[in-house]
């Protein structure tokens, strides 16, 4: 006779269980690549999801994911109110409300091609290492194939994801390919109503002497689940600029992983976290640089409020090829709470001798002369924290160049701080 | 304009002001000299609000209301200026924009029209060039990277921009030397009039044959134990502050 386990490994193993479970009831009506579909099935069936014993996800927990239940999409339309808080700039547009492509809201490309319909697998994701990519490739059902010749600027594109917040699971699949000399700005928005969970995979092949913008912000349901991952690989000369303002959703974890692979590739991956009431934020790096002189940037700032929880954990690795690498990591809290927690984790493995790679992470309040002198100038208590917070997150968020971009995340954190950022219980 | 009567005030339960009674009348520049730990910057900490400083005692009338009563912002409103001794850097805070912000909520609260960007940039320029401003002064951030001089004109410009009714300059001339000086004086002289008063607080007279005031006063051991004229500042400069400290008990 056999004891019913309990804890967070038995709810964990059960979620897993129903995802395949779901996936072995509609794995024939599921589109695209049913060989990969299969073979992640198996690895979910086998491994599970990730758990607190892991290394990598010991800060955060997915138990209260575990033990929630999302069903299959269906076609859905959003309300007014949600589209009306995508942003404003000239984009060619491509969403997805509830992870299904919708055309009537999508414009069509010009000088690039997208198909959409089918998951847009691409060959860098790795669901063996990366066990939610196992989820996401096996129920991936949509996405976007964004690909951008030679020498050609895509200029921007808009690529949203809508959720109506009908209890739904969904998993998109984008895949972007820049071929040498191509250019791309994507404006990458996640935002929604209620609970769901939307764990997406993206994946980016940039060129030599590509460039591509990646400029996301998650702002989810308040009862939201976001777990995404991207993979990112860099050929020669080519930069993956990256920043995430992140400020929605319960729980959310956007893990990225960039390779750079060829000589002066570079990659950017800065972030700000603003969280606050219960939400927990985890933003995971890993930076592999693969090729002599390459650059990689990170600046991550975090604000929290509440009781909330931000986790960064930034990885930096350089192959023994990889001399001269340059790598810079900074990440600084601001904690606008005494219950508010921030962990940090950064980890760098170098094998080469001649390199340049720093790393910091501080944590702290708001300055008290710094508040007083605002004040003494006749500047509100609440209006001299709002500059104060919007001035600590300005080196993550200044070298957005994208002035569109910029400014609809300038509006997202007002309406961050005028919505309850600014309650400090 | 400022009326204080036996105030005290302590920190950490240490008491730092022991009962100061000081009249400053609209239009008057007065002097504050003392010693060092005379309680020379608590008093304009205690008067334009900071956290940390308890009121022990006594009362602070500005321009008829009880200004210990009311928050920083609101002091700032009603007509008071403190140039800070040690201007506060802000990374990330762009100068015009602070500068209009301040002024911007201070004419909020008082009911006035706010000035655009525009409006604000024209008044901006032009008082910074009477100060021998750069304009890029404006453009940088609050006190980042700017010299000792630049941070005390920059105190000054926004002076000069809040048009406050009673300015406490506390150590102004501290860390300047002779032509930045000048610049400041000639920029708080420029305010002078029947509607600005002034408490200048210095440990030296050097500042005092530039800003000549009305009037000046003694403060040790956080109470003022003497007051008289300009000449006042020279006796001091000449004698030195033994001759006006009680023996201690």
């Amino acid at each position: 006779m056999s004891i019913a386990p309990s804890g967070p490994l038995a709810a964990l193993k059960a979620a897993a269980d129903s995802f395949v479970a779901d996936y072995q009831a509609r794995k024939t009506t599921l589109p695209g690549d049913s060989h990969v579909r299969a073979e992640s099935a198996a690895l979910l069936a086998a491994n599970g999801l990730p758990g607190p014993r892991e290394e990598a996800w010991r800060y955060t927990a997915l138990r209260p994911f575990a033990e929630a239940q999302f069903k299959p999409t269906a076609k859905a339309e959003p309300s007014a109110a949600l589209l009306a808080r995508l942003p404003h700039v000239e984009a060619t547009r491509l969403v997805f409300v509830d992870g299904r492509f919708h055309s009537e809201l999508s414009g069509v490309p010009a000088g690039f091609r997208v198909i959409t319909g089918e998951p847009a697998y691409g060959t860098l994701a790795r669901p063996a290492a990366e066990k939610l990519v196992a989820l996401n490739t096996m129920l991936a059902e949509d996405g976007a194939a964004i690909h951008v010749p030679a020498n050609t600027d895509a200029g921007t594109v808009l690529l949203a994801s809508l959720a109506t917040g009908a209890a739904v699971g969904f998993h998109p699949r984008h895949h972007i390919v820049l071929e040498p000399g191509a250019q791309l700005t994507l404006l990458d928005v996640t935002i929604g109503d209620g609970e769901y969970l939307h764990n997406p995979v993206l994946t980016f092949e940039v060129a030599a002497g590509a460039t591509v913008t990646h400029l996301r912000t998650q702002d989810e349901g308040a009862g939201a689940f976001h777990l995404s991952t991207v993979y990112a690989e860099v050929a020669e000369g080519g930069t993956y600029d990256s920043f995430a303002l992140i400020l929605g959703a319960k729980l959310a974890r956007m893990e990225v992983h960039a390779r750079l692979a060829g000589p002066n590739a570079a990659a950017h991956l800065n972030a700000a976290q603003l969280l606050g009431a219960s939400q927990h934020a985890d933003f995971t790096t890993i930076v592999r640089h693969d090729a002599p002189n390459t650059a990689s940037r990170q600046t991550v700032k975090n604000v929290l409020t509440g009781r909330s929880r931000g986790v960064f954990q930034g990885k930096i690795e350089v192959a023994r090829v990889a001399q001269k690498t340059d790598g810079y990591q900074m990440n600084q809290a601001l904690l606008l709470s005494a219950n508010a927690e921030m962990d940090s984790k950064p980890q760098l493995e170098i094998y080469a001798d001649d390199v340049k790679c720093s790393h910091g992470a501080t944590v702290g309040a708001l300055d008290a002369d710094q508040l007083f002198y605002l004040r003494s100038r006749g500047v509100p208590e609440a209006e001299a924290r709002a500059i104060l917070v919007r001035a600590f997150l300005s080196e993550a968020l200044d070298p957005i160049s994208h002035e569109g971009a910029r400014a609809a995340m300038e509006a997202a954190i007002a309406a961050w701080w005028a919505k309850g950022g600014r309650v400090q219980t | 304009m400022l009326q204080i009567n036996g105030l005290k005030a302590s920190i950490d339960g240490k008491s730092i002001l022991n009962g100061i009674d000081l009249t400053v009348p609209q239009g008057e520049v007065h002097a504050i000299m003392g010693p060092n730990g005379s309680g020379k910057s608590t008093l304009s900490y205690v008067l334009s609000g900071r956290e940390g400083y308890e009121v022990d005692g006594g009362t602070a009338n500005f321009d008829g209301q009880d200004i210990l009563a009311m928050e920083p912002e609101e002091r700032a409103a009603a007509g008071l200026f403190l140039a800070f001794q040690y201007p506060v850097e802000l990374p990330g805070v762009n100068n015009a924009n602070f500068l209009r912000t301040a002024l911007n909520a201070q004419r909020r609260a008082r009911g006035e029209a706010e000035l655009d960007a525009v409006q604000f940039l024209k008044l901006a320029r032009a008082e910074a060039k009477r100060l021998s401003m750069p304009d890029d002064m404006l453009k940088r951030n609050v006190n980042v990277g700017f010299s000792g001089g630049e941070k005390k004109r920059n105190e000054v410009l926004q002076m000069a921009l809040l048009r406050p009714k009673l300015a406490i300059l506390d150590e102004t001339d501290s860390g300047l030397d002779i032509d930045a000086l000048k610049i400041v004086a000639d920029g708080v002289n420029a305010l002078r009039g029947p509607t600005f008063s002034a408490l200048v607080i210095t440990h030296y007279q050097r500042l005092l044959d530039h800003i000549v005031p009305d009037r000046v006063h003694i403060l040790a051991q956080g109470r003022i134990v003497k007051s008289g004229g300009p000449e006042l500042a020279h006796a001091l400069e000449a004698g030195g502050y033994a001759a006006f400290i009680p023996e201690a008990a």
